[in-house]
């Protein structure tokens, strides 16, 4: 048997440990808890930023508000494009969320460890992209006080129902019900941790506000064997939610006539980019998360390197929807979806298109190296590049489609008004700033799956030694 | 001090395959009420500890069918009894256009019934429980295994469980009271 054994050190190489430094379970609570205790230990950076993004988020309301009070006029959509900025934000918002349930139920059910260091971090950033995407339909109704409308409730002041045959109304159904189910699903993981913090806490307020929270979680057996089921439950819940979400807002665009929009690949097509760029979104901010609150022992170049293969993986997927849709422009031999693909590569908007296609299929490549998935400048770029390019993906497909419909008398061109492009940073503003007091304020890491992948690695170790010892 | 006013003896273990170990030895002597409380799911301990399988799946699954059978009632009975109203002279109702709805609301019955189901039959949000008064209870949700022999168990004598627990490796064992 002795040749079959492998030593503790070529195990490492081969299967690399998700926890690093060996920590015990209490120095892993102490690392994860003392980020939220500890007021006078909050970086000052952490203060200014938040200062800075908050001002942001106040920029978004001094914004809606404006648009409320003036209407829809002050954004740039205007004849034919009139689903411009806007719907690209929304599309562009929802995609970023899609990575968090991703990593949250679909990795939980490929049984993926590495996902326990970073699932929190991207279930939150789901809830806080979804608001944002909200946020412009909302606003895009122009009456955002009628939204109930939207839902079948039985009122007076509308006598009619909603039209079920459209896929707006699926969209309402789906983005609401996603929201629901994440905000489910992330609260699910934080109680046991919210115990944690409750038997940590020293002060009244804390004791009672996460004695609340942690709805007297005590980690009884019986509880945890209910509480496995219910998580394996919800992964299996989330995984055809999430790939149904943005199909139901890929329909918005196939189910139309519009040239560029009626195609049956765009379910695929969508979920893919929206993977794509809700993984750079979670790269971008872990990497400043690591930065910032040392959690190297935790997010690990592995798990790193793990993300960016996923964004290789789907950045190509996306590069080939992006051949396939000009290959059936030209093979259907339709006048006017070969227009539209020729217009979008060549036409006045070629620059968005080179972008978009820079950004998503060209850079990306250099993933098929080692070391670039592995040197954390390369990964933080890209993360950027790639979300810059699925903005301008979204973007590419409204405005370009839109703006040379069938009539050439009504062609025009789209400019956005500088309450748009405020609107827009504003929603970065307020996912930072709900991010950043997430980070400071709740345990960002799940404490209790990572100690149960540490337990798993302590005794696989054990097994590995005492092979290795006969 | 009675059995009366006891919820039990309790004694903490420094990992989980000692608690399983623990657990399974104290099966074994006929007690029969037991609870343990740690910091992660444990596995192999419900086994010891004869601890059945969970019945939630049964009822997400008829909350599943409810929210379906929701959802394809509200269109059908929106669109064809209570305000006909015939749009792109498409028919008033097919399934074929509600299956979106259908599916998001199936999912969304389901993932209530997962959380609230699994918080209900977890007897929570109980804010109070007696192996709080455990003066190391801390530990069940940082880096100790608990295990409770508690004092409802026939077996169940003050001084002896707790030397039982004790004698199978437990630091800190107290009666705890309820």
């Amino acid at each position: 048997m002795a040749d079959l054994a492998i030593s503790p050190q070529e195990m490492q190489e081969v299967r690399p440990n998700l926890v690093q430094g060996n920590p015990s379970y209490h120095d892993l609570t102490e690392e994860i808890s003392s980020i939220t205790e500890n007021l006078k230990a909050t970086p000052m950076r952490w203060y200014v930023t938040t200062s800075i993004t908050g001002a942001i988020t106040g920029m978004l309301g001094l914004m809606l508000a404006w648009l409320v009070y003036n209407g829809i006029g002050v954004w740039g959509n205007n004849s034919p494009v009139f689903w411009a900025w806007d719907i690209t934000n929304f599309v562009f918002w929802i995609g970023i969320g899609h990575a968090g349930t991703l990593i949250s139920a679909i990795l939980f059910l490929l049984r993926q460890k590495w996902r326990t260091s970073i699932n929190r971090s991207a279930e939150a950033m789901t809830l806080f992209a979804v608001m944002c995407a909200g946020i412009f339909p909302l606003f895009h109704t122009g009456r955002p006080w009628r939204a109930y409308w939207l839902f079948p409730i039985p009122n007076t002041d509308l006598s009619l129902w909603q039209n079920f045959r459209s896929p707006l109304i699926w969209d309402v159904f789906a983005v609401s019900t996603y929201f629901t189910v994440s905000l489910l699903f992330w609260f699910v993981g934080l109680v046991p941790d919210l115990a944690t913090l409750r038997d940590r806490a020293v002060d009244k307020v804390r004791q009672y506000v996460f004695g609340i929270l942690a709805l007297g979680w005590r980690g009884s057996v019986r509880h945890w064997r209910h509480y496995e089921l219910a998580y394996l439950i919800l992964a299996g819940l989330s995984t055809p939610l999430v790939l149904s979400v943005h199909t139901i807002v890929s329909f918005d665009f196939a189910t139309s006539v519009m040239p560029g929009w009626h195609t049956t690949i765009f379910p695929p097509y969508f979920v893919a980019g929206a993977i794509f760029s809700g993984f750079a979104m979670v790269m971008t901010l872990l990497l400043i998360a690591r930065w910032t609150l040392h959690l190297e022992n935790l997010i690990t170049i592995k798990h790193l390197e793990n993300m960016n293969k996923i964004i290789l993986a789907t950045g190509s997927i996306v590069g080939y929807a992006y051949c396939t849709e000009f290959f059936i422009a030209w093979y259907s031999g339709n006048m006017y979806e070969k227009f539209a693909f020729m217009n979008r590569a060549f036409g006045p908007y070629s620059w968005a298109y080179w972008t978009m296609f820079t950004c998503n299929v060209f850079i990306p490549q250099i993933y098929w190296s080692k070391w670039a998935r592995r040197n954390l400048i390369v990964m933080f770029i890209i993360s950027i590049t790639t979300n810059i390019g699925m903005w301008f993906e979204r973007f590419v497909i409204i405005v370009t489609s839109l703006h040379r419909d069938y009539l050439p008398s009504s062609w025009g061109y789209f400019h956005p008004t500088y309450v748009d492009m405020c609107t827009l940073a504003g929603t970065f503003g307020l996912f930072l700033t709900a991010f950043l007091l997430f980070a400071r304020f709740l345990p960002m890491i799940a404490l209790s799956e990572v100690k149960g992948v540490l337990a798993d690695q302590k005794h696989r170790a054990h097994a590995v030694a005492e092979v290795a010892g006969d | 001090m009675t059995n009366s006013n006891l919820y039990g003896a309790v004694g903490s273990f420094e990992d989980g395959p000692e608690l399983v170990e623990a657990a399974r030895a104290v099966r074994e002597l006929g007690y029969t009420k037991l609870d343990a409380f740690t910091p992660f799911p444990v596995h192999g301990i419900d086994e010891a500890m004869g601890i059945p399988r969970s019945k939630l799946g049964w009822i997400v699954l008829c909350a599943g069918f409810l929210g379906a059978a929701s959802a394809l009632s509200l269109i059908w009975w929106t669109g064809t009894v209570s305000y006909p109203l015939v749009i792109g002279g498409k028919p008033l109702f097919a399934l074929e256009f509600s299956i979106p709805v259908t599916f998001e609301l199936t999912v969304l019955f389901s993932a209530f019934a997962a959380v609230f189901g699994m918080f209900a039959l977890n007897g929570l949000p109980r804010l109070y429980h007696p192996v709080f008064n455990y003066t190391k209870f801390a530990g069940a949700t940082d880096d100790k295994f608990l295990l409770a022999i508690e004092a409802t168990d026939p077996k169940f004598d003050a001084e002896q469980s707790a030397r039982l627990l004790a004698t199978l490796g437990a630091h800190s064992v107290q009666l705890v009271e309820a």
